[in-house]
């Protein structure tokens, strides 16, 4: 059998079929398990084993505050168990329990309960002990009761989540019919001003991803994590992009992947805001809302950039906003009531790498559209202008 | 055979004794330094050096005018001396240098000196870093009693001591006697009535100053035990790093009386505790 295709590879004399394929592809494997039996054997692993004492990784990934009592939630990210022996709360010891158990495995995490009068509005200090000596501590910066997943927080975390998230995103898109109205060198201005606020979201979302990351356990390897997340998410769009073509015209689906992109993201925004609310941070809070109100609106004009000369039907637009908005809802949820460091760094990776992709298909948007070309000073005048709003706008929601 | 704290307070070693001519007594000892780890909080264990396997090492107690051979073998990983408090020559002062200097591991020395003058002192590892060496663990009290003798009395020793587990400079767990809280579990019996008299030393390092206060009580203070009358009638009083204190009391109540430092922040990292006052016999 010979490829027609020319193949920069040189082509196999011959190509061998069924079981000796396989036999080809997994003696490799057995091989490297048979060393690692010989090193585990006979190999210099001793060296790591008997002179130096256990280096422990505990990380603390949350603390819920109940009335009266503390809830610590720490995860082992290094190489050996570790044993919780004793707790201190503000330099002093404390009673506790530990659940599942007291020793927790490699990558196991274990739940500290602290019975602790502790004083709203102030800070506390936690320190774990080990059996070994080592401590391991968090702050509490400012007391206040964990949310409690109740109806009453629900509403708050979905109502909240409505506020910066779905309206001001529609918000956004009620510049559509002004758009409609410019002619096409203005739209393309709009265009590049909307890369330009979504180069702003990618990078900030990669730093985001990336501050979240180095807060984990090491085991986790935070960074490749996101560097996972992001490429993960420009395949993943690349092949929706590709598949969604075939039905639709180019524009809309231009349109539904920066939606698609920006939804990613502003589940990040909203886990951010959840996690903060979490922490006793959202007393700040009504200056926050309404910078990410203004932030996001500038979203809604993003998504409906690109359809200005080839309208969609309410229907499109109606979902392209839920598409955006809805998501920062949901992250809200999670970062309330299941903050989940793991989760967020990645949440925000995948969001980083979705907006990155939406950036390069409008690039080619533009340039299929365009006989003079990307280049033009009203183009790049228009993508500084996308920077600068989100810079501004972001001052507003430093949280 | 791990650390008992409460047998430690009554525990005294008088050494091996020969009359000498002339009244006093020849007294031998043996102490051995070694690597241990100890168990100072529940669960909490601290890779110390310690004298003969405990931290504090051993009660050293000997009379007034006694001559005193103190073998020491260095069973350790590090070079160690033993410095003693008191009055002798500067080849026996255990410092590095001086004498028989510092003691390498696998080698041995012999301290002698006479047991003068009579107080509550203490001993401790004099090779540098000497923070260190004091912190991890080697030190002990050495009690010369006056040669005729104190009063009858229930007598305990108690060491102001504390471990920095993290070695950040600072302590995590404070105690008497090295286990945190151990007292509060174990209250310390005393019977009503009775004399008590505690050799208090102070050994906590990286803090300059610690002290004890004794609930519902006062009582007099001998400083460094060296005279015989009291410097002070008092319920609270404070000790700097290797200073001591021989205080003297009755308990006219039964019932449970708690001690601790009054530096508060020490007391909830370790250092409080009970007295247990019974009319019972112990
Ligand atoms: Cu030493």
């Amino acid at each position: 059998m010979t490829s027609e295709r020319v193949s920069a590879l040189p082509a196999a004399p011959s190509r061998p079929g069924g079981a000796r394929l396989w036999l080809l592809g997994i003696y490799p494997l057995a091989l490297i398990a048979l060393l690692v039996l010989l090193v585990l054997r006979l190999g210099p692993l001793g060296v790591f084993q008997a002179a130096f004492p256990p280096v422990e990784d505990l990380t603390i990934t949350r603390v819920r505050l109940t009335p009266g009592q503390f809830q610590v939630h720490v995860t082992n990210g290094g190489a050996d168990p570790v044993t919780i022996a004793q707790v201190l709360v503000d330099e002093a010891y404390w009673e506790h329990t530990v659940a599942p158990q007291r020793t927790i495995p490699r990558l196991g995490s274990a739940t500290v309960t602290i019975p602790y009068p502790w004083v709203e509005g102030e800070a506390h200090e936690i320190v774990l002990v080990t059996a070994t000596g080592l401590t391991f501590s968090h702050t509490v910066e400012v007391a206040a009761p964990s949310p409690q997943p109740t109806r009453a927080f629900l509403l708050t975390f979905t109502l909240l989540g409505v506020y910066v998230g779905v309206l001001p995103v529609f918000l956004g898109m009620l510049w559509f019919p002004f758009l409609r109205a410019l002619g096409r060198r203005w739209i393309h201005f709009f265009l590049a001003l909307t890369a330009g606020l979504l180069v702003f979201l990618g990078v900030d979302a990669l730093e985001e991803a990336l501050a979240t990351a180095a807060a984990l356990p090491t085991a986790y390897h935070g960074t490749a994590l996101v560097a996972v997340g992001t490429l993960g998410a420009v395949m993943l769009l690349v092949v929706a992009g590709r598949l969604a073509a075939r039905r639709g015209p180019r524009p809309l689906v231009v349109a539904y992947l920066i939606a698609l992109g920006i939804g990613l993201h502003n589940l990040g925004e909203g886990l951010a805001i959840g996690a903060a609310f979490n922490l006793g941070e959202v007393a700040l809070g009504a200056f926050l809302v309404i910078g990410f109100m203004l932030h996001n609106t500038t979203e809604g004009l993003g998504i409906v950039a690109p359809l200005a000369r080839t309208p969609p039907g309410v229907g499109h637009l109606v979902l392209l906003g839920l598409v955006a908005g809805v998501p920062t809802i949901q992250g809200a949820w999670l970062g309330g009531f299941t903050y989940s460091p793991v989760l967020a760094a990645l949440f925000l990776a995948l969001g980083a790498g979705a907006i990155f992709q939406v950036v390069y298909e409008i690039a080619r948007l533009m340039a299929a559209d365009a006989a003079e070309g990307l280049a033009t000073a009203l183009n790049a005048g228009g993508f500084v202008l996308g920077l600068l709003i989100m810079y501004v706008t972001g001052l507003l929601v430093a949280v | 055979m791990g650390f008992d704290p409460s047998a430690y307070l009554t525990r005294f070693d008088w050494g091996r004794a020969r009359p000498l001519g002339g009244g006093g007594s020849l007294r031998e000892y043996q102490v051995v330094a070694y690597d241990r780890e100890i168990e100072i909080a529940p669960g909490v264990f601290f890779p110390a050096w310690t004298f003969n396997g405990t931290v504090p090492g051993p009660t050293l107690r000997a009379r007034e005018g006694d001559r005193l051979r103190i073998r020491f073998i260095n069973a350790g990983t590090h070079p160690h001396t033993m410095h003693f408090h008191g009055i002798h020559t500067a080849e026996m002062d255990g410092v590095p240098g001086i004498g028989a200097g510092e003691v390498a591991p696998g080698r041995s020395t012999v301290y002698e000196f006479r047991a003068e003058p009579f107080g509550l002192h203490l001993y401790h590892c004099h090779a540098v870093p000497l923070k260190r060496h004091i912190h991890k663990g080697l030190y002990g009290v050495f009690i010369i009693d006056p040669a005729g003798g104190r009063p009858p009395a229930r007598e305990l020793v108690m060491v102001l001591n504390a471990f920095d587990t993290n070695f950040d400079g600072e302590n995590e767990v404070y105690a008497v006697n090295t286990v945190a809280f151990h007292y509060m579990r174990h209250p310390i019996r005393v019977r009503r009535g009775e004399l008590v008299r505690i050799y208090l030393v102070n050994m906590t390092e990286f803090d300059p100053i610690n002290s004890i206060h004794i609930h519902a009580n006062f009582f007099h203070v001998y400083r460094t035990g060296t005279r015989l009358r009291t410097d002070e009638f008092t319920d609270t009083i404070m000790l700097a790093q290797g200073e001591r204190a021989i205080l003297e009391m009755r308990f006219p109540y039964r019932g449970r009386y708690m001690f601790h430092a009054h530096v508060s922040e020490f007391t909830e990292l370790g250092w409080m505790g009970f007295f247990e006052v019974t009319d019972d016999d112990l």
